[in-house]
């Protein structure tokens, strides 16, 4: 068998795969719009869209804009609606297109930004800021998003130094299973912590369910330049991504190296993945629901699913956000219960009606 | 016949306690209104009856809040406890020197034998090792009920009291187990007065006062619903948490924003220890500023042990919160000087 007989069907597989359009471009952006409206709109405290404008003039001191009439609540708008906001779109556009990342470059439907240790690093990381450093001495406090940043990395550079080390081969199975050890054993170390630290307990577990609330614009700063690199990274690899999805040897043959591309992506997404995680806490279920509500409703080429997950994460984010602080208001609902709560239905619908449609 | 209802009464409580779910004493289970009630009759009733001497009275059968009687042979010498409330409240009655050990949380009195025990997760061997008579706790999430049971150890179990009725009850119990009544029935009377006497020296205001009290950094908070809570209903104060509509738990996680809106007089932080919160950290916080306790300096930094215990110490709690509540008193009602 000759090396084109791949190449050519690889080839003409690629040529097939739809490209994004303009209409889903625009379909993604409005649904952003419509929630970044409703975000900004939706909370305990009522505001108009005025009240929003209002408050953005004044807040970027634009002159002779009127101030608001109540200096508190554009105080709350500007010091604590809007970051949130903001930082549900940041964080739900990076983990959804690191989750179609991770899937594209594993060629496996249930990967998510987690797969490789990164969530069971994260926790580490933070359980041990929480029950030493920040127990220790108030200077240590803003330690907790640096350390699960850490941890995160750690972790899946060391599942993918394993993965390589153990057999050597370019299988992404292995890499996987490494990825899942070492998360294994992160995990068990972190309950050991947590078990130990029985004090801080109730702050490492709020901590793992996740929240968009208290790090202000911060919070927003912090992470806005490595979720800024990863995504663009990923983006630039969407292509990529399609001819790995054709087999290693396939891409191998279109003169992609499969390895190089994906230790690219796997590098970029960790680092966005953690940035996201280090600031909002393991937000479950965005990276793996949104990439194939995506598939299902557009098509399976990166070309359309990486951009359009990155939108259409940051709307669902943001959306599942302002439901988490309004349901029980003024109590807040952890925003990871709300992902599942709503994603799970509402992914088994698009399922069903896209395979109806289909048949 | 009154001990006999005193012990229905503990045990209707325990019965409403099933959905017992309590992982830090900040989440403090709800009990029945009826058997507080009842609890409350016994309260006030038992201080007539104070046996001087310690040893008589044994054998004693008690019932703990989990509904089990217990049977006592003699005055327990070798006292094991496993919740730091229980701890504070036997050092109170003079019993401390009974107590042969107690958990790693259990941080008061400083003279408590304190050990790597945990009232968390607990090591039915490790505890036995120091051959106790008695084992208090504040519940049986860990299952050491039936394991100590089962080495013929009662175990007396004093759950998270819902008001100072039930604390007081909690503590004439602890006094009738270790033969302290007549302490006991006096540390309740010391509470029932000093609680009193700072109720009094707090003016109702016209307008009521608002109070938020933080849990950790992540704004959970406490209803008045709640033992800690009851301390601003007893002062007067509203309870911005109180807020809510009817499915909000006694603990709620409240939003920021919501917190800002609601403006509270008063901040109560009972998140110094865990948090490092004060002050300063508060007034940092993105859109607080704008909070009158903010503005005026309002904001209580106090003791998470204390706020998070319902034992003697609770009185310590009520003071500190009734002087600055007494200061924004006679700021609003002292006239404008300037302007």
């Amino acid at each position: 068998m000759s090396a084109e007989a791949p190449s050519i069907l690889a080839a003409v597989e690629l040529r097939g795969l739809p490209r994004l359009t303009w209409g889903w471009t625009a379909v993604g952006l409005a649904f952003l719009a419509v929630a970044l409206g409703i975000g900004v709109l939706v909370g305990p405290v009522r505001t108009s869209p005025g009240d929003v404008l209002l408050a953005l003039l004044s807040a970027l001191h634009v002159r002779g804009a009127p101030g608001l009439a109540d200096p508190g609540q554009a105080s709350i708008l500007w010091s604590l609606r809007l970051p949130r906001v903001v930082l549900g779109a940041i964080v739900g556009g990076m983990l959804a297109t690191a989750g179609a990342a991770y899937q594209g470059v594993f060629r496996n439907p249930l990967a998510d930004p987690y797969l490789l240790g990164a969530a069971a690093g994260a926790e580490l990381g933070a359980t041990l800021a929480i029950a030493f450093l920040a127990a220790a001495s108030p200077a240590f406090v803003n330690v907790v998003p640096v350390a699960a940043f850490v941890g995160a990395t750690l972790a899946v550079g060391a599942a993918y130094v394993l993965g390589r080390t153990v057999t050597g081969s370019r299988n992404p199975t292995t890499l996987i299973l490494a990825g899942v050890a070492i998360a294994s054993f992160l995990n068990a170390v972190q309950i050991y912590v947590q078990q130990a630290q029985t004090n801080s307990f109730r702050q490492v577990y709020t901590w793992i369910l996740g929240r968009l609330v208290t790090a202000g614009w911060d919070g927003v700063l912090l992470i806005a330049p490595y979720v800024a690199l990863s995504l663009a990274v990923i983006l630039a690899h969407r292509r990529l991504l399609d001819t790995l999805g054709v087999g290693d040897e396939e891409a191998a043959s279109l003169g992609v190296s499969a390895r190089r591309v994906r230790l690219v992506v796997v590098a970029a997404a960790t680092l966005g993945t953690a940035a996201a995680v280090a600031i909002a806490g393991t937000i479950a279920f965005v990276g793996i629901v949104i990439p194939h509500t995506i598939r299902l409703l557009v098509g399976r080429s990166y070309r359309v699913v990486i951009p359009l997950s990155m939108l259409g994460g940051a709307a669902f984010l943001v959306l599942a956000d302002a439901a988490a602080r309004s349901v029980a208001s003024p109590a807040e609902v952890p925003i990871g219960v709300i992902t599942a709560l709503v994603g799970a239905p509402f992914f088994v619908a698009v399922m069903r009606s896209t395979r109806a449609a289909a048949m | 016949m009154r001990k006999h209802l005193c012990a229905t009464s503990a045990k209707l409580v325990a019965q409403t306690d099933r959905a017992w779910r309590r992982r830090r004493s900040h989440f403090v289970q709800l009990i029945g209104a009826a058997g507080v009630a009842l609890l409350a009759a016994c309260g006030t009733g038992a201080t007539t009856i104070a046996p001087a001497a310690s040893t008589t009275g044994f054998p004693l059968t008690i019932k703990g809040g989990n509904g089990v009687t217990i049977t006592l042979a003699k005055r327990p010498s070798h006292i094991v406890s496993l919740s730091p409330t229980a701890t504070e409240m036997l050092f109170a009655i003079s019993a401390g020197s009974q107590v042969v050990a107690v958990d790693d949380q259990s941080n008061y009195p400083s003279s408590a034998p304190m050990t790597k025990l945990s009232g968390f997760q607990p090591n039915i061997e490790a505890i036995t090792t120091y051959s106790p008579d008695l084992v208090g706790a504040s519940d049986d999430s860990g299952g050491h009920v039936h394991g100590l049971s089962g080495a013929n150890i009662p175990v007396l179990i004093e759950p998270a009291a819902k008001d100072l009725n039930g604390a007081y009850a909690e503590i004439q119990q602890l006094g009738m187990a270790t033969g302290h009544e007549a302490n006991a029935n006096s540390v309740v009377q010391k509470m029932r007065s000093d609680v009193a006497t700072v109720v009094a020296s707090v003016r109702k205001p016209p307008r009521p006062l608002s109070v938020y009290h933080e849990l950790d950094e992540t704004h959970y908070s406490a209803t008045s619903h709640t033992f800690i809570g009851q301390a601003y209903s007893l002062l007067g104060l509203r309870n911005i948490a109180d807020n809510a509509s009817g499915s909000v738990p006694d603990y709620p996680q409240l939003s920021a924003e919501f917190i800002v809106s609601a403006n509270p007089d008063l901040i109560v932080l009972a998140d110094t220890k865990c948090c490092h919160q004060d002050a300063r950290t508060i007034a940092a916080r993105p859109g607080w500023s704008a909070v009158a306790a903010v503005k005026r300096g309002e904001i209580v930094a106090a003791d998470d042990d204390i706020a998070s215990r319902w034992g003697p110490r609770f009185v310590d709690f009520l003071r500190l919160v009734g002087q600055h509540v007494a200061e924004l008193e006679r700021q609003a009602s002292a006239p404008a000087t300037s302007g």
